[in-house]
């Protein structure tokens, strides 16, 4: 009887301390996530703003001519000073300025005639490549975290806490064809 | 004089600067001048002979809309091989802040340069980073024109320095009479727009949203609308009952357009601003149209303080609502403002502002030599 009741209990801890481990390590994954989705968002921002200063240098550098430049300087301009809600719209904006400017006929070639054009070429084309994969990255850490979040645990014992789940960020930054050919 | 005319939008695209450019080369050319005129146009376009193509214009995004400009090192040499051969006493190229063919003009010429500025706006945002890198091009212009206060004061605030006021023209003669279109007005029941749908600054939504409050209590009232756009957009803004009673024209030829104006009992012009002139609100005049329009600085002007058109509060439906159910109840009213409107027209003929431009001509031409190819900056 007793040797019973014993048992019983024992194995109820034995079960308690087993979720409590699970509940713990599921905690901290989501906290590891929650770090890595942040680490991601702070190279996306860093890329994104990288990019408009190279376009804003490019712009600034008299290489192109002025009317060129004008269209560069203000979709980065725009992009640049962008409210967190038009930031997407703008900074899709400057990837279709940037085509459009880059993909002139002989781009590259005037630029290269240039002798600071092949060192600011060479910024742009590590600027543009580097929002591409940072924002792949975000939206990758964006994704895993909203699923981790949605767990019945997580929404149970309000693991996650107050935060909102994280908003994937849409931009078309599909690269100019003179840049890809690099 | 042999005048050199720098258009920075499609050429075939309706729009108030190629009009404007137009309206003036004619002028120009009736009053004897020489003029060649460049512009951005499509391979096919057909362009009348003082007209040359500087190829296409592509879409880009610029100042929050998309535009269609002429940039690039293409569009430089094809603007550099016009001036070379065309001799001109003077150039004089429109809007050189937009990033397209005016600005590349100033940067590949040198010699005697007028510019106009047409466009007005509170703050551009391109231009505050822009503005050094136009300089050098823009130091060029030794003669500035803008076509209203507004542009006048954008280009002082942006640009710094002055510029003379020549307000827009019109060819009065041209919308005078029209034939009304098959179905429409007058008949006390028709109120016209014209202009794009899809460009949130000219206020169509503004207007729909008053039409539906009218086309409850009038039964026979319907809505004229002219001006290229998606027509599902504009019709889905439209109560479901109502939507029958509008008639969407798409983008129509000169001649409906001028039609149109004389098929309507009231004329509303709801921009939101950003209107330099309001070319539309004097054709509307030519034609004697009796005109609603917002009360923004340009068209209270252009309509003499309300004198000869009726005005309401900027971007308030009700506003509109109210005063075009006024107008609709008031014939002799309409009769009125239509006749005024004929008459301050007239001020704004073509003849009138094409002189006043030759004028401006006359002080930066003589002082030099002509118009010539600057070696590459």
């Amino acid at each position: 009887m007793t040797s019973t009741l014993i048992t019983v209990v024992a194995v109820a801890l034995v079960a308690v301390v087993l979720f409590a481990v699970y509940v713990s390590w599921r905690a901290g994954r989501l906290d590891r996530l929650h770090i890595r989705l942040e680490t991601a968002q702070a190279a996306l921002d860093a890329a994104l703003l990288r990019r408009a200063a190279v376009c804003l240098e490019l712009a600034g550098s008299r290489i192109l001519d002025p009317a060129t430049s004008l269209v560069l300087a203000a979709a980065a301009h725009e992009a640049r000073t962008a409210g967190p809600d038009e930031r997407e719209h703008a900074e899709s904006d400057l990837s279709r300025a940037l085509r459009v400017v880059a993909d002139q006929e002989r781009f590259r070639e005037r630029l290269a005639e240039h002798p600071t054009g092949e060192a600011l070429l060479e910024e742009l084309d590590t600027a543009v490549a580097k929002v591409v994969y940072s924002r792949r990255f975000y939206n990758n850490a964006a994704a895993v975290t909203r699923t981790a979040q949605r767990r019945w645990l997580a929404r149970a014992l309000h693991l996650a806490g107050h935060t909102d789940p994280p908003r994937f960020f849409d931009i078309d930054d599909e690269p100019p064809e003179a840049l890809m050919a690099a | 004089m042999k005048v050199g005319i720098v258009c920075p939008y499609t050429w075939e695209v309706p729009g108030g600067v190629q009009a404007h450019i137009r309206d003036l080369a004619e002028a120009l050319i009736e009053d004897g001048h020489e003029v060649s005129v460049i512009a951005p146009a499509a391979d096919d376009a057909e362009l009348p002979a003082y007209v040359t193509s500087a190829g296409r214009a592509v879409p880009v995004p610029y100042n929050g809309s998309v535009a269609r400009l002429a940039f690039g090192f293409l569009s430089a040499n094809r603007v550099r091989k016009w001036i070379r051969e065309g001799g001109f006493d003077v150039l004089h190229v429109h809007e050189p802040a937009v990033p397209s063919l005016g600005v590349l003009a100033c940067w590949v010429a040198k010699g005697p340069i007028v510019a106009t500025f047409h466009a007005s706006y509170e703050r551009s945002r391109a231009m505050s980073v822009a503005a050094p890198m136009l300089q050098s091009a823009l130091e060029k212009i030794t003669g500035r024109i803008a076509v209203s206060d507004a542009a006048r004061k954008t280009l002082v605030e942006h640009l710094g320095g002055d510029a003379v006021l020549i307000p827009n023209g019109v060819t009065v003669r041209r919308y005078a009479e029209g034939e009304p279109l098959p179905g429409w007005g007058p008949d006390g029941n028709v109120i016209g727009f014209l202009g794009r749908m899809d460009e949130p600054r000219k206020g169509l939504p503004v207007l729909l949203e008053a039409f539906a409050m009218l086309a409850a209590e009038r039964p026979a009232l319907r809505l004229l609308v002219a001006g290229p756009g998606d027509a599902d957009d504009v019709l889905g803004r439209v109560p479901k009952p109502y939507r029958d009673r509008v008639g969407l024209l798409g983008m129509v030829s000169e001649a409906d357009k001028v039609r149109a104006y004389h098929s309507v009992d009231v004329f509303c012009a709801p921009n939101l601003g950003g209107e330099s002139f309001g070319i539309v609100l004097t054709e509307a005049m030519s034609a004697g149209a009796p005109i609603l329009a917002s009360d923004i600085p340009a068209f209270r002007r252009v309509l003499g303080e309300g004198q000869a058109g009726a005005l309401f509060a900027t971007g308030d439906p009700a506003a509109l609502a109210r005063e075009a159910a006024r107008l609709l109840d008031d014939p002799g009213r309409r009769a009125k403002l239509s006749d005024e409107a004929r008459q301050a027209v007239w001020k704004y003929d073509w003849s009138t502002v094409a002189r006043e431009v030759v004028r401006v001509y006359e002080t930066v031409a003589h002082a030099e030599a002509g118009v010539v190819e600057d070696a590459l900056p």
